[in-house]
């Protein structure tokens, strides 16, 4: 958990969540992930270590991954928020979503729907990513289940139609 | 699927859905932390600041509305102030004394968390400090006494043959000691719980854990109340790995005695620096060996010592002790051993289950001893194992003879085939680049199940239901946390009633739902409850037939007729199976004899690694897991249990290391406990041999823990190989590998 934000007043912030427009009333140092948990009932992104290690609170903002537990949400007022509950178009999964389905790239799922997310940021920067690529854009998202391998394929799976398998 | 056709069996094998997965890749799956009750309030722990010592005054600070919180302490125990497991030795909150850092004391709750925090920082307690041991070499020489009569929480003695005879027949005698280090099982979703009372229901807990009936077992002795009135129901679990076995039953009995003394539902969650600090870690340990071997390197005898340590309570000391000892002379044929073990108490937070439970510390001190042997006899490590696994029809160290086929030189020749061992060595080890690479091989084993009599004694039980509408649902208190339960079962399931695998479910684990199948430990949950669950379905399906409501072949369509025709007219559908020892099991508990579990796993690991002369990192550039572990029954799952159990021993072989003051890890965030990143791991490259196991569920043996076991020995092996210097201690960091290398006398 933060350090307590100061005891001054709420204020009304108003973003674009997964395209549509929110107004939130909130103390201007409230943390992004408590906000989105707590306030706009959106508990996809989750508490993992709140120090911006382990990712598994990674939303996007205008399209930049971030950790939502090291951003204050006066610095999104205007912003477009993307989390994992904005990726699935109605039932459709996003081909992200179906590539970790089918490889293997969730097991607890406490970490995927931030590694998703780091994953849609990455294929946004390289559509036709090598491993290494894979590799550093997911760097900063931990996962102690899979050993990453799994998660791997699931990334080559999307973006180019069919595993190394 | 169509309905064509699936009368014939072939659901197991296959790489089916994740039953859950559609959940979490959308975010929807919900853990304890997504849930809120109306009227909830969160809850917070006072913990001790001192390894050990006496309370003596409490002081509630300044700045706080200290009658807005609730607070509670052990005198509002309505019954034990105990964590009962196995002994009842570890209080829920400390009552006048502390025994380790990090001990509760006090609880307190509040609807503002960050009041709540405010709080707990302002309650300061005043102790007369007593002499604590803070490693295991001081609980030994007894200069205090913290525990019991001798600091020993339990100590197991195995004898086979006469090894005093051995020594003087010996070609070589090799000795070595070995350590491994405590490690964080790091799940990423922190410890966490939610509680209600009332004075009609009891208790009900929703909770991150893996053993829904221990926390049962434990509420039960807290607050003195019948079974039927302590409910616990497990939601999703982010990880687990051992560290969500015991310690739930401690941040549960906290979380009810909050929710008691509220009269409201009562959240706890820990933030990562809490749960590293406060929850349990795998065991620190010391093994010595001392080898009889011949001028062939053929084992003549050995003995073999071992040290854990426990911290400051027994929790399940004794068990994790249990398997270390038994798994302590590898895959490998011993005609005389002696082994000393024992668990000894440290003022140390207790350490507790962490995949492997035992066996990674055995298995590494076997492993790099192995190399020693082959060092000293002159031979290769590929031969000196060759030369002393055992064989089908040889017996164990507990002398229980292996039955199964099984052909270790095979394995090893295999992986050493898929690593291209022979050629790398010899390449590496002729280099004249100045590169520093190296190979290293770990073979070894892994018991499945609960060790000796201890299926016995769980007595599980496990239910198949069919409902109304035709579909299944398995009933377990086996708990899913990413390993893959809820497929794997559903999967036996589908199999035996030869009806779809979508159409089996399974229940969410809750205690006043689902029998005691056990606690989701020791690699028995596809094995052991998957058999029960097997014998289940067939008794579902027997139901139907001797109600005439089925013949003994049937399509999908005419099952679900059949069940919702049963139900409609019974009411309910429900076939039960308890867990039965396999015929001509023998166990000796007092001198640890017998068959000491109804199956093995095998396996040969190879690492690669270079040594970076700049930094003295280490990185392993291959990887290849090669494991027997009878039928493989859905691959998918099946290789990310060894992916994951491998990444996560390479951490505790190269990467993570708790650093100790006081008694307390004073690393506790992630920031400086390392673990792998997706950047530091090598391709893992994991083969499967199936052979089948006549006491699984379809010829399964376990597999949760059998990767964690192999990979540290391998890749120090490989580091000796790269650099030869040995280390015999783990995590080997790169500030270890600069020390060596530079205190290493000049050639």
């Amino acid at each position: 958990m933060s350090p307590s934000p100061e005891r001054i007043g709420k204020q009304e912030f108003s973003f674009f969540l997964n395209g549509e427009a929110v107004r939130v009333q909130a103390l201007s140092m409230e943390r992004l992930l408590d906000v989105l948990r707590m306030e706009l009932g959106l508990t996809g992104a989750k508490e993992g270590c709140g120090e911006g290690e382990c990712g598994s609170c990674s939303v996007l903002i205008n399209g930049e991954l971030v950790n939502s537990c090291l951003v204050p949400i006066a610095q999104v007022s205007g912003a477009r928020v993307t989390t994992i509950e904005g990726l699935a178009l109605h039932q459709k999964l996003h081909p992200l979503q179906e590539a970790f389905l089918e490889c293997g790239g969730a097991q607890c799922g406490i970490c995927t729907p931030g590694m998703i997310l780091a994953s849609v940021h990455l294929l946004d920067k390289h559509p036709k990513p090598t491993l290494e690529q894979i590799k550093d854009g997911l760097s900063g998202n931990l996962c102690r289940c899979t050993g990453y391998m799994q998660i791997f394929e699931a990334v080559r799976k999307a973006a180019y139609g069919e595993s190394s398998r | 699927m169509g309905e064509a056709g699936l009368t014939e069996r072939h659901i197991i094998g296959m790489a089916v859905p994740r039953k859950e997965g559609r959940d979490k890749v959308t975010g929807r799956a919900r853990y304890v932390d997504d849930m809120t009750l109306p009227g909830m309030i969160y809850g917070a722990t006072v913990r001790s600041t001192i390894p050990r010592g006496k309370i003596k005054k409490i002081n509630f600070g300044q700045g706080i509305p200290w009658n807005e919180l609730v607070v509670v302490s052990a005198s509002d125990i309505p019954c034990k102030n105990c964590i009962a497991l196995i002994l009842e030795d570890q209080p829920c909150l400390a009552d006048g004394v502390v025994n380790h850092p990090e001990e509760p004391i006090l609880l307190l709750a509040h609807e503002d968390r960050y009041l709540l925090r405010k709080a707990v920082d302002a309650v300061t307690i005043e102790y007369e400090g007593l002499a604590a041991l803070l490693v295991m070499e001081e609980s030994e020489s007894k200069k205090e006494i913290v525990w019991g009569a001798d600091n020993v929480f339990k100590s197991y003695l195995i004898e086979k043959g006469d090894v005093d005879s051995v020594w003087e027949n010996a070609a070589h005698i090799v000795e070595g000691e070995y350590r491994t280090g405590a490690q964080e099982q790091l799940y990423i979703e922190n410890n966490g719980v939610i509680a209600t009372y009332n004075a009609e229901a009891g208790v009900t807990v929703w909770g991150s854990l893996q053993c829904p009936y221990y926390v049962n077992k434990a509420l039960m002795a807290l607050f003195g109340l019948p079974e039927q009135e302590v409910r616990v129901v497990q939601m999703e679990t982010g990880g687990a790995f051992g560290g969500k076995e015991e310690y739930p039953s401690m941040i549960s009995a906290h979380a009810a005695l909050l929710a008691k003394k509220s009269g409201r539902p009562v959240k706890i969650i820990y933030d990562r620096a809490e749960d590293m600090a406060a929850t349990t870690k795998r065991h620190p340990s010391r093994t010595r060996h001392r080898t009889a071997v011949d001028a062939n390197g053929k084992i003549l005898g050995g003995e073999i010592e071992i040290v854990m340590d426990g911290g400051a309570y027994a929790t399940l000391s004794s068990v994790v002790l249990s398997r270390g000892t038994i798994h302590a002379g590898g895959p490998y044929y011993w005609p005389h051993v002696r082994i000393r073990a024992k668990a000894v108490a440290t003022n140390t937070p207790p350490h507790g289950a962490f995949r492997g439970f035992g066996a990674p510390q055995t298995i590494f001190a076997m492993e790099r001893h192995m190399d020693r042997i082959a060092r000293a006899v002159g031979v290769s490590p590929i031969e000196i194992r060759k030369r002393n696994f055992l064989k089908t029809g040889m017996t164990t160290i507990t002398e229980q003879e292996i039955r199964e086929e099984i052909d270790l030189g095979g394995l090893l020749d295999r992986a050493a085939g898929l690593s291209k061992y022979e050629e790398k060595k010899r390449d590496f080890n002729t280099a004249k680049n100045g590169q520093k690479k190296g190979m290293g091989i770990a073979a070894f084993l892994h018991g499945s199940g609960f060790t000796g009599s201890g299926e016995r004694y769980l007595n599980s039980v496990v239910g198949v239901e069919g409902l109304v509408d035709g579909s299944v649902r398995v009933l377990v208190s086996s708990a899913e946390f990413g390993q893959g339960t809820n497929t794997v079962l559903c999967q036996v399931a589908a199999e035996e009633l030869a009806i779809p695998y979508e159409l089996v479910a399974i229940a969410q684990p809750d205690t006043t739902v689902v029998p005691n199948s056990g606690p989701t430990v020791a690699s028995r949950t596809a094995m052991i409850v998957g058999k029960l669950v097997q014998a289940a379905a067939r008794g579902l399906k027997q139901t139907l037939v001797g109600a005439g409501l089925l013949r003994e072949t049937y399509t999908p369509g005419e099952f679900r007729a059949a069940c919702q025709d049963f139900v409609s007219t019974h009411g309910e559908l429900k076939s039960y199976s308890r867990y039965d020892a396999p015929p001509g099991i023998y166990w000796d508990d007092a001198k640890y004899k017998g068959e000491a579990y109804s199956a093995f796993a095998w396996a040969v690991y190879i690492a690669e690694v270079v040594v970076d002369p700049v930094t003295y990192g280490v990185s392993v550039e291959d990887f290849v897991a090669l494991q027997e572990i009878g039928k493989v029954l859905h691959p998918l799952l099946a290789e990310g249990q060894i992916t994951g159990g491998v990444a996560q021993a390479i951490g505790f072989a190269l990467y993570e290391k708790i650093a100790w003051q006081g008694g307390r890890m004073a690393n506790n965030q992630m920031t400086n406990y390392i673990m792998p990143t997706s950047v530091d791991l090598p391709l893992i490259r994991v083969f499967f041999e199936e052979k089948g196991n006549v006491h699984g569920a379809h010829g399964a043996k376990g597999i949760g823990e059998l990767p964690m076991d192999g990979p540290a020995p391998a890749i120090v092996n490989a580091i000796e190989d790269a650099i030869r210097i040995r280390f015999d201690s783990i995590p080997v960091l790169p500030e270890d590998i600069f020390r060596a290398t530079n205190m290493r006398p000049s050639a």
